[in-house]
């Protein structure tokens, strides 16, 4: 274990992106992503990063410059939240399309209205389906780590697609926790320079972004699909390798205290910590819990998340974002992921810490209280948003 | 003809075509053919960032293309955000070494409705950032490729779908949106208006933008048989009235000092420009004469501010 | 030769369904849609290359007499070399009289 640092998250954030030696970083500023954005420009200013950093006049344009430079063959980076991702959602989908491998850091905020500057996930929610491999990452560590996975895995040339790092706002963007940086030789082992597989050069000219007529539009769906499909293997190789190289091993699914457990907490981000917290108080009392973080949220990691609920009787899964209509989308996910299996867990659904409220690790206690009530009754499911003034 | 020049001077352009046939734009496309005339003015070391629109949609239907150079459409209001990354992309790859250093132009290219409404933004935010590369709006006057909606690049008076000629309002109810203008009052390097009835001129004032650094800007009227309601056979003849009756005048901004390439003893009645286009015809004369004078008083400043230039 | 969109399969489908050949909208024949088409008098030509720059579809190509010819694969018909043409050295007419 190398020596730790005490650093503020979003600098780490940024850190890493100097060290993944990236071309071009357009920036937009929104709170709560400021503190990333503002260190690269230091970095470059300072000269410690050699870069094209340029504040551009909205965050549709951010990601559209990192569009441009991308497939001229720049490794490139942006970072925006809530409002800004929604301007530039039309992009996203865009990117994916044309398969180029933006690393792109969510700073994860609540989506207006009302206008809110605090943490939840409705701004990722808003582009479930926009076509990126996405991660949340639950603490400090997890981020820093996360950007050069990112990289590695979008530039393999059987992947080739742009990734989303979730680093929940305030809570993780703005707090100082223990980060053990890599050093540069080992991450330029890790992550060589990019190999574009196909690039705008006047020596090979390609046309990008050509119009598609119904006869032929399913068969880029269906390309686009299996590629982020067959994207799985690579996201566990990178882990696995990232692992050997630092000794933390990241996987899609992760269990904590889930053996033998009968209601186990689902949680994506930086609750999965204060859950453990809960879980750990639990456990002292002899009550059978356990908690599944979900770090790969795109592409669903159906299998692993299977296997990890073999046995489990009650899932409390947490939503830190409500599908205006119909219910937590994580949730939803969770139910699709298990249709088909012989043995059901009852799902409970909370919808909880929405813009900025904060979630204890009591609180996370009377969740497990109020669903095995619930499942007392014979309900199969259940859905409340959590802590509601009535 | 009263094109300034010797009529032969064609046959000293490249004989090379960098957009090809076989694209789909209409019969008598004069926005295909500003295409075409660009193209020989930048040759092969360019990168080509388009908005969508006709120019778009023509000459990219998967799985064939008409460009010969390297070409990226991402969206509507974003070319000349794309055209900055690709841009900022080639000065740092070939800081870096990735790429061998040579001179590659980096264009962004589109309509009235991406450069005047949806992309002002953008191309406003590239020209302040000071970026080299080029943007080259192809003006048809309207959102031609979504069928003839008005944008406010759309002349006072003309009939457009969605600023009909009717029994209360007559067409287009506000004046012309002056985009060079816009472009010159970023203080970039060079703006210039140009028309594909002038192609000499055309090519020179890209080949011109293209060498200088720092952002340019191009203005092209396009005229659009099919949106103008005009014969196809008359795109350059109209492209040639626009220029004399001043409608369109051709001039250059070179580090703000305006320039007109072509003066006239007497601009022509502005009548024998829209007579020949049935998005005018509902026009009354004492209309055509309002819009005439409007047209003549924009044309002396002009000149004003030319002279100033000297 | 490429394929008709509604032919492709997924998997031949470059990455991001990029084009990978530059200017192969030239095997499309734009030349079925013209009802017109251009008809040259050698004699009143001379030779300054306006039809062929005022083209919009490239139709028009210098042949080894020094002439410009038309491409009628490509021609759509719009009429823009008969109407530039100085000295009215071209004509349009109808496609149907002549013999294909």
């Amino acid at each position: 274990m190398g020596k730790r640092i005490g650093m503020e998250v979003s600098i780490a954030a940024a850190e890493a992106v100097k060290q993944c030696n990236v071309d071009v970083i357009s920036a937009y500023p929104i709170t709560p992503q400021t503190h990333v954005v503002e260190h690269l420009s230091e970095l470059v200013a300072n000269g410690e990063m050699d870069a094209e950093f340029f504040c551009v006049e909205s965050e549709h344009s951010a990601l559209s410059v990192c569009v441009g430079s991308e497939a001229t063959g720049a490794r490139s980076f942006t970072c925006t939240s809530s409002q800004g991702l929604a301007l530039m959602s039309e992009i996203t989908y865009i990117a994916s399309a044309l398969r180029l491998p933006i690393v792109m850091i969510i700073a994860n905020r609540a989506l207006s209205g009302p206008i809110s500057i605090w943490n939840d996930h409705s701004d990722v929610m808003s582009i479930r389906d926009c076509g990126w491999i996405q991660f949340f990452a639950e603490n400090g560590q997890d981020v820093y780590d996360q950007v050069f996975c990112a990289y590695r895995l979008a530039e393999d040339k059987e992947v080739l697609l742009p990734v989303i790092i979730n680093m929940d706002g305030f809570t993780l963007s703005h707090v100082i926790e223990p980060i053990e940086l890599i050093d540069q030789e080992k991450i330029d082992q890790f992550l060589p320079a990019y190999k574009p597989v196909l690039s705008l050069h006047p020596d090979r000219p390609v046309t990008m972004g050509g119009i598609a007529l119904p006869g032929i539009f399913t068969e880029t769906k269906k390309a686009q699909e299996v590629a982020i499909q067959s994207s799985m293997p690579k996201i566990l190789e990178t882990w696995k390798a990232f692992g050997d190289m630092t000794g933390r091993y990241y996987n899609p699914v992760e269990t904590y205290k889930t053996e033998d457990a009968e209601t186990v907490f689902v949680i994506m981000g930086s609750y999965g910590e204060t859950a453990s917290v809960a879980v750990d108080m639990m456990r002292e009392e002899g009550r059978s819990v356990g908690l599944i973080k979900l770090r790969l949220w795109r592409p669903f990691p159906f299998e692993e998340f299977k296997k990890a609920t073999l046995g489990v009787k009650q899932l409390v899964v947490i939503d830190r974002a409500v599908s205006v209509g119909a219910r937590g989308p994580v949730a939803s996910e969770v139910k699709a992921a298990l249709y088909g299996e012989d043995q059901r867990p009852m799902v409970y659904n909370f919808v909880a810490g929405l813009g900025g409220r904060d979630v204890a690790p009591q609180d996370f206690i009377k969740m497990v209280d109020k669903a095995e009530i619930e499942i007392e009754e014979g309900n199969k499911e259940g859905y409340e948003i959590y802590g509601v003034r009535e | 003809m009263t094109e300034n020049l010797n009529v032969y001077a064609v046959r000293t352009l490249t004989q090379k075509e960098y957009f090809s046939p076989g694209h789909r734009a209409c019969q008598g496309c004069a926005e295909a053919l500003a295409v075409r005339m660009v193209g020989k003015a930048l040759g092969r070391n360019v990168i080509v960032a388009s908005a969508t629109g006709c120019m778009e949609v023509v000459s990219s239907p998967i799985p064939f293309t008409a460009w010969r150079v390297p070409w990226l459409h991402v969206a509507f209001e974003n070319a000349a955000a794309v055209a900055s990354g690709i841009e900022s992309a080639l000065k740092v790859l070939m800081r870096k070494g990735r790429v061998p250093s040579k001179k590659i132009v980096t264009i962004a290219m589109a309509g009235d409705g991406g450069t005047a409404d949806i992309g002002l933004q953008a191309l406003s935010g590239a020209l302040e950032r000071g970026h080299n590369f080029t943007y080259i709006c192809t003006d048809n006057e309207a959102y031609m490729n979504t069928g003839i909606q008005r944008s406010s690049a759309t002349p006072f008076g003309a009939s457009t779908t969605t600023s009909p000629a009717g029994k209360v309002k007559m067409g287009q109810t506000t004046w012309k949106k002056n985009m060079p203008a816009i472009a010159a009052a970023h203080n970039i390097p060079y703006v210039a208006t140009a028309c594909p009835s002038y192609p000499i001129d055309l090519i020179q004032k890209v080949k011109k933008a293209a060498n200088i650094e720092g952002p340019a800007y191009i203005h092209i009227l396009s005229v659009c048989p099919t949106g103008w309601r005009s014969a196809p056979e008359l795109s350059i003849k109209l492209g040639r009235l626009s220029v004399e009756t001043g409608v369109f005048p051709l001039y250059e901004v070179e580090n703000g000092k305006y320039h007109l390439n072509m003066d006239f003893p007497k601009l022509k009645p502005i009548k024998e420009y829209m007579k020949l286009q049935g998005r005018f015809r509902h026009l009354t004369d004492s209309m055509i004469e309002e819009i005439e004078k409007r047209v003549h008083k924009e044309y002396e400043e002009l000149k004003e501010k030319a002279k100033k230039g000297v | 030769m490429t394929k008709p969109e509604s032919e492709w399969t997924w998997k031949e489908l470059p990455p991001g369904t990029t084009i990978l050949e530059p200017g192969n909208a030239c095997q499309y024949r734009t030349g079925d849609w013209k009802t017109l088409k251009p008809v040259l008098n050698k004699e009143l030509c001379i030779h300054c290359g306006l039809c062929y720059i005022f083209c919009p579809d490239m139709s028009y190509a210098l042949n080894p007499e020094g002439y410009f010819i038309v491409d009628l694969f490509y021609c759509k018909g719009c009429g823009i070399c008969a109407k530039e043409c100085p000295t009215g050295a071209i004509t349009m007419v109808l496609e149907k009289e002549e013999e294909k």
